[in-house]
C-alpha cells in the first residue's frame, strides 16, 4: 500500500447548538481516490473545512505525511499542499485563466510593479502541458464553459504544487462528457501520487472512479470500504442508518375525494428544471425530497412565480393560469414559505401583527388607504390563538420570537390571504425538536381543515412522517413517486441519486 | 458535441481589440465619429481649429476627473467625492501659493497630496470600516465642499502675484494649451497603471469577484484603499489644472462635477457593477460629452436642452451596456 498522506483521527468540531463533528477520522493514500459520503448534513464539509484551514478543529489530530500539524488558516493548508475546488467555483471571470491561476503571486518583471505577463502566461502553458490540457492561458474565464473553469481551478491547485487534491461535487455542473473528461483528469492526477478527496451523492460516480468510500452520518464516522468490495445498497444502508423514526404516518383521508387542487404539467426553467409534472390533491402533504440543488426549491419558486419559466403549464383547480410574478400566485391562492425566513419571508424589525397583515394589506385599509389598525390587530390575535404563537401580544417584534413562533407567523401570514395552497421550504430548519412536533401537528390541521401543502424538505424522517405522497428529484427532475406506505429512507436516496441520463445534445 | 470541438470553440483567440468591453467601446467610438461628422456638416465653425482646441481645454478638466474615478469604478465602487475633492486641491493650492506665499512646485504638491488624502480616507472608510461606497464618498462630498468654504473664507483665492502659475493649464504648444497635453499624459499613464502593472491586475481582480481574491491570499485592504488613493489623486491634479486655468480657486465650484465624469466613464463602457473598463474608453466617453455639448451650443440649440440631451446620451449609454451583458 503506498504512503499515507493525510490521516485525521478524533475530530470534534461544536458550533453553537449543535456538535457538527464527534470523534471522527479520515485517512487518505498517495494516489488514491477517497470518496467521502453522507446526507446533508452528515460533516463532510465540516471535515475538509478543518483540514483546509477554514475552521479549526475543538479536538482531534492531523497527520500529514508523518508529522502533526496544526492547520490554523487557508494559507497553511495551502503551503502544506492542500488544495480544494469548491461547488461554487472561486474564480475571477473578468481575468484571463492565466491571471486567476497566478492571481496573488504574479510574476513580475525587474520593476516590481510592472507584470511579467509572457512569464506568466508561460508559466501556466507549461503547467496546462503537464496536465495535457489544451487550453489558451490568455482566454477570459467568463468565455469558458463550467467544466473548463472546474479544469483551471484544479491547475491552479496543482500550481501550488498539491498533493492533496478536494473536490466536493464537482460533476455537479456537470454533462456526461464533460464528466469523462474530469475522470481522465482524475485518472492521470492519481497516477502522479496525488491523493483525492472526492465528495459526491452520485452512487454510479463513486463506483467508477473511487477507491475508498468513507461514509459519515450525523458528525459521526461510520466506516471505511473497499469501493470494489461494497454495494451501492450496502453504502446508502450505511448513509441512511437504521434508526427508528416514529412511523406515526399522516391519517390519510383516504375519502376518494380526490380533488386536484393544483396541477404541474412539464415545468421546465432552464438547467434547473427539467420537464416537471406531478399534481396536488385537496387535503393532502406531497412531500419533495432531494438532496441540496436537487431543484425543489426552484420548482416553488417557479410555481410561485418567483422566477421566471421557459415553459410549462400550471393548474390551479383545474384551470390553466398564467403566473407571471408572486401575485398573480398569490391571487390563485398560492402561498411559498421560504426556507430562509428571516431574509425571504418575514420583516423581522417589524411586530406580528405587521407581518401577518402584510401580504393582505388590501383587506386592512379603507378607500382612502387608511390602515384599519383594530382590524388588523383582530384578525392576528385570532391567528396568534388559533396557531397558538407564543408572544406577549401582536406588538411584539418578530426577531424576539423562538424560530417555530416565527415560523408560525409566517403561516399566518398566508392564512390571513386566504392561501389554498401553501409551498413550505423546509418547515422546521433552525427550529429545535420540542416546537418541531408543534409545526407538524399545525401542518397536520391545516390539511384537516381542507388546505394543501407541498412540503419541501431535506430531512427524510421528517418527509416520511408528514407527507401523504413523496416525490423524489435529482438535478432538476423528478426521479421517483412513492406513497407514504411503500417510502422507505433508502427507496427515496435511491432515487435521490440517481441521475437521469442527458439525452445527446 | 465533441469534446474535441468543444475545445476547439474554446481556444480559438479573439483579437486583442475584441476583448473586454470592446463592443461598447468599438460602439462608443463609433458614436463619437457620428458626432463629429454630423457636427461638422453642420456647420463649418465646428471643425476650426480654436474650436477643436477648445473642445480639447473643455475636455481636460472633467477627463482628468474620469480617468480617476475609472479606477474605483472597476473595482465596483463609486466616488462622489472627486468632483468637491477637486475643488478642495485647489483652494489648498491657492492656500499654499497665496496665502503662504510659497513656490509653485510645493503648491502643486500640496493639491495633490490634498486629494490623495481625500482619497485616503474614503478608501479607509470603505475598505476597513465597510461602509458602502456610495455613503462613505457622499459624505467625503459634503465634508470636502464644506471645508473650501471654511478654508478659503468663503471667497475665491486669486494667484495673482504668481503670473506663471496660470500657465500650468493655459500655457501653450502650437497654440494647443498645456491642460490638453497633462489629459492625454495622463491618460497615457493610467492606461499603463491599469494593464500593465499589480495595481491594474488587482484592480480588475477586486471588481470581478472581491471574495475570490481575498481567498487567493491578495491583501483586499490594502490594494482597495490604494485606488481610492489613486482616483484622489487625479482629482487633485483636476483641482490645480482648473484653479490654474480660473487663475483662482474657486470654492464654490465643483459639485455636479463627479457625476459627469461618472457620465464619461460609463458611455465609455466600464461596467458599474465592475471588473470590466478602460482608459481609452474613459477618454472616448469624455470626448463625447464635450463633442455634444459643444457641437449643440454651436447649432444653438439652447443650454437647458443641452442638459436634457445628454441626459439621454448616458441612459442610452447604459442600457446598450445591459443589452451587451444580457446577450452573454
Amino acid at each position: 500500500m503506498s504512503q499515507i498522506l493525510v490521516s485525521m483521527d478524533g475530530i470534534t468540531k461544536q458550533f453553537p447548538g449543535v456538535l457538527a463533528l464527534d470523534q471522527c477520522r479520515f485517512e487518505l493514500r498517495a494516489g488514491e481516490v477517497h470518496a467521502l459520503v453522507g446526507e446533508n448534513g452528515a460533516g463532510k464539509s465540516t471535515m475538509m473545512k478543518i483540514l483546509t484551514g477554514v475552521y479549526t478543529k475543538d479536538a482531534g489530530r492531523i497527520v500529514y505525511k508523518g508529522k502533526e500539524v496544526e492547520i490554523a488558516h487557508t494559507k497553511a493548508a495551502q503551503n502544506l499542499g492542500i488544495g480544494i475546488i469548491h461547488q461554487e467555483l472561486q474564480l475571477m471571470p473578468d481575468l484571463t485563466i492565466a491571471q486567476n491561476i497566478f492571481i496573488g503571486r504574479e510574476p513580475r518583471t525587474k520593476f516590481p510593479l510592472f507584470l511579467d505577463d509572457n512569464e506568466l502566461n508561460g508559466r501556466t502553458q507549461a503547467l496546462f502541458e503537464q496536465m495535457n490540457l489544451k487550453l489558451d492561458p490568455r482566454t477570459l474565464v467568463s468565455e469558458l464553459t463550467v467544466a473548463k473553469q472546474q479544469m483551471v481551478e484544479i491547475a491552479k491547485a496543482l500550481s501550488f504544487k498539491s498533493e492533496v487534491l478536494i473536490m466536493d461535487e464537482p460533476t455537479a455542473a456537470l454533462t456526461n462528457a464533460e464528466i469523462d473528461e474530469l475522470f481522465r483528469m482524475i485518472t492521470q492526477l492519481r497516477e502522479q501520487g496525488v491523493g483525492i478527496v472526492y465528495i459526491s451523492h452520485r452512487m454510479e460516480e463513486l463506483k467508477r472512479i473511487t477507491d475508498r468510500i468513507t461514509v459519515m452520518r450525523d458528525g459521526c464516522y461510520v466506516d471505511t470500504v473497499r469501493t470494489d468490495e461494497a454495494t451501492i445498497d450496502a453504502i446508502i444502508s450505511m448513509m441512511v442508518g437504521r434508526q427508528i423514526y416514529s412511523t406515526s404516518k399522516p391519517s390519510i383521508d383516504g375519502s376518494g375525494q380526490q380533488t386536484k387542487v393544483l396541477e404541474v404539467q412539464r415545468l421546465s426553467r432552464g438547467n434547473a428544471v427539467k420537464d416537471v409534472s406531478f399534481h396536488l390533491n385537496k387535503g393532502e402533504i406531497v412531500g419533495f425530497a432531494g438532496l441540496m440543488g436537487a431543484g425543489r426549491t426552484e420548482v416553488a419558486r417557479a410555481i410561485f412565480g418567483a422566477d421566471p419559466i421557459d415553459s410549462g403549464e400550471i393548474l390551479v383547480n383545474g384551470k390553466s393560469v398564467s403566473i407571471k410574478g408572486p401575485n398573480d400566485a398569490v391571487r390563485c391562492g398560492i402561498g411559498y414559505l421560504s426556507e430562509d425566513r428571516k431574509q425571504f419571508g418575514l420583516l423581522v424589525d417589524m411586530d406580528v401583527k405587521t407581518n401577518i397583515s402584510i401580504a393582505s394589506y388590501r383587506s386592512f385599509r379603507n378607500p382612502f388607504g387608511w390602515m384599519k389598525q383594530a382590524k388588523m390587530e383582530r384578525n392576528a390575535e385570532a391567528h396568534v390563538a388559533s396557531l397558538k404563537i407564543k408572544t406577549p401580544n401582536v406588538d411584539q417584534k418578530v426577531k424576539f420570537l423562538s424560530g417555530g413562533n416565527q415560523q408560525k407567523v409566517v403561516i399566518g401570514k398566508w392564512l390571513t390571504r386566504d392561501c389554498q395552497i401553501l409551498m413550505i421550504d423546509e418547515p422546521t430548519r433552525g427550529i429545535d425538536v420540542g416546537a418541531k412536533s408543534e409545526i407538524y401537528k399545525l401542518l397536520d390541521e391545516l390539511v384537516q381543515q381542507g388546505k394543501s401543502i407541498i412540503m419541501i424538505s431535506s430531512e427524510l424522517p421528517e418527509i416520511l412522517r408528514m407527507s401523504h405522497r413523496i416525490i423524489v428529484m435529482c438535478e432538476g427532475r423528478i426521479t421517483g413517486e412513492l406513497s407514504s406506505a411503500e417510502a422507505t429512507q433508502e427507496a427515496i436516496m435511491k432515487f435521490a441519486t440517481m441521475r437521469v441520463e442527458e439525452e445527446a445534445k | 458535441m465533441k469534446l474535441a470541438e468543444v475545445q476547439n470553440r474554446v481556444s480559438v483567440r479573439k483579437p486583442v481589440f475584441m476583448k473586454t468591453g470592446a463592443t461598447q467601446k468599438l460602439l462608443a467610438f463609433a458614436s463619437l465619429i457620428l458626432l463629429v461628422v454630423f457636427f461638422s456638416l453642420s456647420s463649418e465653425n465646428f471643425l476650426r481649429f480654436d474650436n477643436v482646441i477648445g473642445i480639447m481645454l473643455s475636455t481636460a478638466v472633467i477627463g482628468v476627473l474620469a480617468l480617476g474615478s475609472t479606477f474605483v469604478i472597476i473595482t465596483g465602487g463609486i466616488d462622489l467625492s472627486v468632483g468637491t475633492v477637486m475643488t478642495f486641491a485647489s483652494v489648498m493650492t491657492g492656500v499654499v501659493i497665496t496665502f503662504w506665499g510659497l513656490p509653485i512646485p510645493l503648491g502643486i504638491a500640496g493639491g495633490i497630496l490634498t486629494g490623495a488624502l481625500c482619497g485616503f480616507i474614503s478608501g479607509w472608510l470603505v475598505a476597513k470600516m465597510n461602509i458602502p461606497p456610495f455613503i462613505a464618498t457622499l459624505g467625503m462630498m459634503m465634508v470636502t465642499k464644506g471645508l473650501s468654504l471654511v478654508v478659503s473664507g468663503t471667497k475665491p483665492i486669486y494667484f495673482n502675484d504668481t503670473p506663471a502659475f496660470s500657465k500650468i493649464a493655459m500655457g501653450t504648444v502650437f497654440k494647443v494649451p498645456f491642460a490638453v497635453f497633462i489629459f492625454f499624459g495622463l491618460a497615457i499613464i493610467a492606461s499603463i497603471v491599469l494593464s500593465k502593472t499589480i495595481i491594474g491586475r488587482y484592480n480588475f481582480a477586486l471588481g470581478s469577484n472581491e471574495e475570490a481574491t481575498r481567498l487567493s491570499g491578495v491583501n483586499v485592504t490594502f490594494w482597495k484603499i490604494l485606488i481610492y488613493v489613486i482616483t484622489g489623486a487625479f482629482a487633485g491634479i483636476a483641482g490645480i489644472m482648473m484653479a490654474s486655468r480660473l487663475n483662482s480657486a474657486q470654492p464654490a465650484l465643483g459639485s455636479g462635477y463627479e457625476l459627469e465624469a461618472i457620465a464619461a466613464v460609463v458611455i465609455g463602457g466600464t461596467s458599474l457593477s465592475g471588473g470590466q473598463g478602460s482608459i481609452l474608453g474613459t477618454v472616448i466617453g469624455a470626448l463625447i460629452m464635450s463633442v455634444l455639448t459643444n457641437g449643440l451650443r454651436i447649432l444653438s440649440v439652447p443650454q437647458e436642452w443641452q442638459v436634457v440631451i445628454v441626459g439621454l446620451v448616458v441612459i442610452g449609454a447604459v442600457y446598450a451596456d445591459i443589452l451587451r451583458r444580457r446577450k452573454k
